[in-house]
């Protein structure tokens, strides 16, 4: 009963909506929004199918979920629809989206917007230029996308296997020269891949403000040296001498699960924890995040420039940026991604549903986190990606 | 009635032409243009070739070509060979062969696949089994044997795949020729069995089994599903490399996509042409090697290999369907224990209701796809019987046309002709391109059984007065009841394994068990991945009982039907 209410309360107490969104909502009722979104992540899929049912019931908006193995298709099939000259009636309606797949959609114009300052609910969020909501990975996202969850990139372990876990990720290279073959990382053309490279290059980096600006030939190899010499020393000691590498974060949990290595990394400080409830992992893992901090990024839905249902999009946009819904997301149980609002800006009732949940032995508290890391610009990711590729590969 | 045969030998021409081999030749075309820098949507649209440069820099392209030769001839070679050394210890069982084949040969690639990874991996089934008594690894061991360099955990995987279809396909051809006195004649001049399969009767079958042969080697070459769960990652094979760039988030990676999907196009045409090269050399050869007149049992060992070869296939095979089935109702089974810790209902509870969704979807497509390629085949074959003549030689090569050319090679071009005419994304479409590759095996199913039908049957009920639609309907369909069953569930198993057409025309929106079960296979839940290996392996299962059971249940007053057509 308590979600149904507490879903309620901000519809009800909400401002008179503007007669612009009175008459958006109008057009959306019986839209069909295809959300295009990673599918790997089964407690992701499950909420996806909550918030179809919740706008269903609230707008009359149907959300049917595009499962992604990787966000990258649903660009190509944009881009695709632009060639074939199908403008208008395409396939995507929402995307979630972030970085270069972002910068990759900005740059081509494929996107639709800005509408991010006409949601209703944006009230709830910071949209200083330049504050987390407004960019991505330094890129600004003038009302483009919207921010949908925040993301932290931490590492798991087991306890019952590793008591002297590094307390960097530099030092993995110590770690793995003393315990061969028990780490690895997702191979670099993964996402998570390429943010263990970042997140090592951050550490690795004196001045990081230069990985604010975009990659240059000129700064590129200076700035990237001590990332390739840690990495030469590191490689020779990873799962199967660094010359094989799981696809992804989830095949790297299961390698946790079945003890072929000793640590897995996440982008959602909850996940192990919520493995840990699903029988996907031993209940000893904990997670481990570097002493300096670690990177985090707010991840955002998009809507293509051909959308055929950009009403309803925008509606959903919109739903989840209510503060029941992000409670909701924030829950341990449901999907324990941290929330997006800012909590200056929720009242007293709003914050109450997020005080309110529910705690874990592996999940950590807001405050073990220690700082975020800001996401480099996505030149830096790119051409990471690239050279690892160039170098590593046989 | 021979006018009457002209013209549906030439409706039925013009929609094999029109809705088969039309769209290969435009997804061909629209991938050639992208090939060679036509992509307006990305602001490419001048003709260069700066696709096949960006292509020749990628890192790995060597080593992702070499794996692609190694894996697809590999696979391809070793399947024939144990398919063929096999088929001379059961060619006698041909019947009891095909009840044990059948469950593989319906299995999907990807659920063999999935159960196959878990069987072979470090930390695998086998590993348990052996851990920690006799190997002493309380951890699994750091080796790879899944996603391994070489791609050997692919090879295995499609041989599983491959041995029983070109085994059944080489008994079927056996069925046409008088083996047990080429073998009696054989042995009574002093040449052993294995000898005089080799010498004698494989010479005589295998033109019969060519096209099946390309068939496999084309797939093997260009197949992505297997490849993903089974082989190398970095570099992939070609065909997993193409999928991945044409998905990156730079869309000028679409660009060399385009151009290496073309050449996997090539390869596929060269090693054909270099097979034949092969078969030519082989046969002058061998012509020497039988002049020689080598007697005696020197190639005994070389059949039982064979044949055990098979069995540890089919073995291995069964361990891996049979893992997904404990793993869809396992809780914890870690490592090294043999047998999950803990059993619970959960992941069926939980997912259940959405796979059956998506079984649904997939069981409609199957459907619809397999009856449009049963159709054209029945028309296709009594086109045939009313000229009283056999289809011309390229007649026959025009159907297998959508098996020789990589799917990879046309598809992403096809994609961009649907999407130009407004069907991309559409059940339509899916069911479309599942039935460029069902109607091929429904023919290749058909064509033996349809055309050794007892010709007095119709010619009995021609004298009685039927005409040629009485006698199809009443007097040839019924009694080839069996066969067009057995066909239809062929048919059906194709569509149900359909992974890169579905992804790519499917437009992400069109889910059906292969599509959620490879992306499941690179998750963290090896249950749920179980869960839809398990209901992909069991819907094309289901079909085959259905074949085999409603001939029983029709014919049950009429045994002699059953006897015919089970032969």
């Amino acid at each position: 009963m308590r979600p149904i209410l507490a879903a309620l309360i901000p519809a009800l107490l909400a401002a008179p909506a503007s007669a612009d969104w009175e008459a958006l909502l109008d057009a959306a009722r019986g839209q069909t929004v295809y959300w295009n979104a990673w599918g790997g992540d089964p407690r992701t899929n499950a909420f996806i199918e909550w918030a179809s049912k919740r706008t269903e019931e609230l707008h009359g908006v149907a959300i049917e979920h595009v499962k992604l193995s990787d966000t990258g298709e649903a660009v190509a099939r944009v881009v695709a629809e632009k060639g074939a000259g199908r403008d208008e009636g395409g396939s995507i309606d929402l995307i979630w989206i972030n970085g270069p797949n972002f910068l990759s959609m900005k740059e081509q114009g494929l996107l639709h917007g800005p509408f991010v300052a006409d949601l209703p609910n944006a009230r709830y969020l910071d949209l200083t230029p330049g504050s987390a909501a407004t960019t991505d990975f330094t890129v600004p996202t003038d009302g483009l996308e919207s921010p949908w969850r925040l993301a932290r990139f931490v590492f798991a372990y087991d306890t019952a296997r590793v008591d002297n876990p590094p307390a960097t990720t530099a030092g993995f290279v110590d770690w793995a020269a003393a315990n061969p073959g028990r780490m690895t990382h997702p191979i670099p053309a993964n996402f998570m891949g390429a943010t263990f490279l970042k997140q090592a290059l951050i550490e690795l980096t004196p001045d990081t403000s230069v990985l604010q600006e975009p990659a240059t030939d000129a700064t590129f190899d200076d700035v990237t040296a001590p990332l390739w010499a840690w990495y030469d020393a590191l490689r020779p000691n990873l799962w199967q001498e660094g010359r094989t590498f799981p696809e992804n974060e989830s095949l790297q949990q299961q390698m946790l699960n079945d003890g072929a290595v000793d640590f897995a990394v996440y982008f959602d400080p909850a996940a192990p924890a919520a493995a840990i409830a699903q029988g996907l992992l031993p209940e000893t893992v904990r997670v481990l995040v570097p002493e300096a901090g670690s990177i985090g990024n707010i991840s955002f839905v998009a809507i293509p420039f051909n959308a055929a249902n950009k009403e309803g999009a925008q509606v959903v946009a919109n739903f989840l940026l209510e503060p029941s819904t992000q409670a909701r997301m924030q829950d341990i149980e449901v999907l324990g991604s941290f929330s997006v609002l800012d909590p200056a800006k929720l009242s007293a009732e709003e914050a109450a549903l997020f005080d309110a949940l529910p705690a874990s032995p592996a999940l950590p508290r807001l405050e073990d986190l220690g700082p975020t890391l800001v996401e480099p610009h996505p030149t830096w990711m790119t051409r990471i990606v690239e050279e690892w590729a160039n170098r590593y590969t046989e | 009635m021979r006018r009457d045969g002209r013209l549906l030998r030439m409706v039925v021409l013009a929609a094999v032409v029109i809705g088969v081999i039309a769209p290969v030749m435009l997804g061909l075309w629209e991938t050639a243009r992208v090939a060679f820098g036509i992509l307006p949507a990305i602001g490419a649209d001048t003709i260069s070739l700066a696709p096949w440069t960006m292509l020749a820099a990628l890192p790995g392209l060597e080593t992702s070509l070499r794996l692609t030769l190694v894996t697809g001839f590999g696979a391809t070679l070793l399947s024939l060979l144990v398919a063929a050394g096999a088929s001379a210890a059961l060619y006698s069982r041909p019947r009891l062969v095909g009840r044990i084949l059948t469950p593989f040969l319906a299995a999907p690639h990807a659920a063999i696949a999935i159960g196959l990874a878990f069987v072979i991996a470090p930390s695998g089934w086998i590993a348990r089994l052996l851990s920690p008594w006799a190997t002493g690894w309380d951890t699994p061991p750091g080796i790879a044997t899944v996603h391994d360099p070489f791609g050997l955990a692919l090879i295995l995987g499609l041989m599983i795949k491959e041995v029983p279809f070109l085994l059944l396909v080489l008994l079927a051809a056996l069925n046409q020729l008088p083996v047990n006195a080429h073998l009696a004649a054989g042995r009574s001049l002093g040449y052993g069995r294995g000898l005089v399969w080799i010498k004698v009767i494989l010479p005589q079958i295998y033109p019969l089994i060519r096209l099946p042969v390309f068939a496999v080697l084309a797939f093997s070459l260009s197949v992505v599903d297997m490849a993903v769960i089974l082989g190398p990652s970095n570099p992939p094979t070609l065909a997993v490399g193409i999928t991945r760039w044409a998905f990156a988030p730079d869309t000028q990676m679409l660009l060399p996509a385009a151009a290496a999907a073309l050449l996997l196009g090539g390869i596929a045409g060269a090693g054909i042409a270099g097979w034949i090269a092969a078969e030519r050399f082989v046969a002058v050869a061998g012509r020497w090697w039988l002049r020689r007149g080598g007697r005696g049992v020197s190639a005994e060992p070389g059949l039982s290999t064979a044949t055990t070869l098979l069995s540890a296939l089919l073995a291995l095979g069964a361990a891996s369907l049979l893992a997904l089935a404990l793993w869809s109702v396992a809780w914890r089974w870690s490592f090294p224990m043999v047998l999950p810790e803990s059993w619970s209902g959960a992941t069926w509870n939980r997912h259940g209701a959405q796979a059956a969704e998506t079984a649904l979807t997939t069981l409609g497509i199957a459907v619809v796809a397999t009856l449009a390629a049963l159709v054209l085949a029945v028309a296709w074959l009594e086109g045939e019987d009313r000229a009283r003549r056999g289809r011309a030689r390229w007649a026959e090569v025009l159907i297998y046309i959508p098996l020789l050319v990589p799917q990879v090679a046309f598809l992403y071009g096809l994609n961009v002709a649907f999407l130009r005419a407004g069907i991309s994304g559409s059940h339509l479409a899916v069911v479309w391109v599942h039935t460029l590759f069902v109607f091929p095996y429904v023919m290749i199913a058909l064509s033996d059984p349809w055309r050794r039908l007892d010709r007095r049957y119709p010619a009995t009920a021609a004298a009685l007065g039927s005409g040629p639609t009485r006698r199809l309907f009443l007097v040839k369909l019924p009694i080839l009841l069996q066969p067009l069953l057995i066909a239809a569930a062929i048919g059906f198993a194709v569509s149900v394994a359909q992974y890169l057409p579905t992804l790519f025309i499917g437009a992400g929106r069109v889910a059906t068990l292969t599509t959620e079960a490879v992306a499941l296979s690179s998750g963290a839940d090896r249950r749920i991945a179980g869960l839809y290996g398990l209901l992909q392996a069991l819907l094309p299962w289901l079909v085959f009982a259905l074949a085999l059971l409603i001939p029983l249940w029709a014919w049950r007053h009429r045994r002699g039907l059953l006897a015919r057509s089970a032969s």
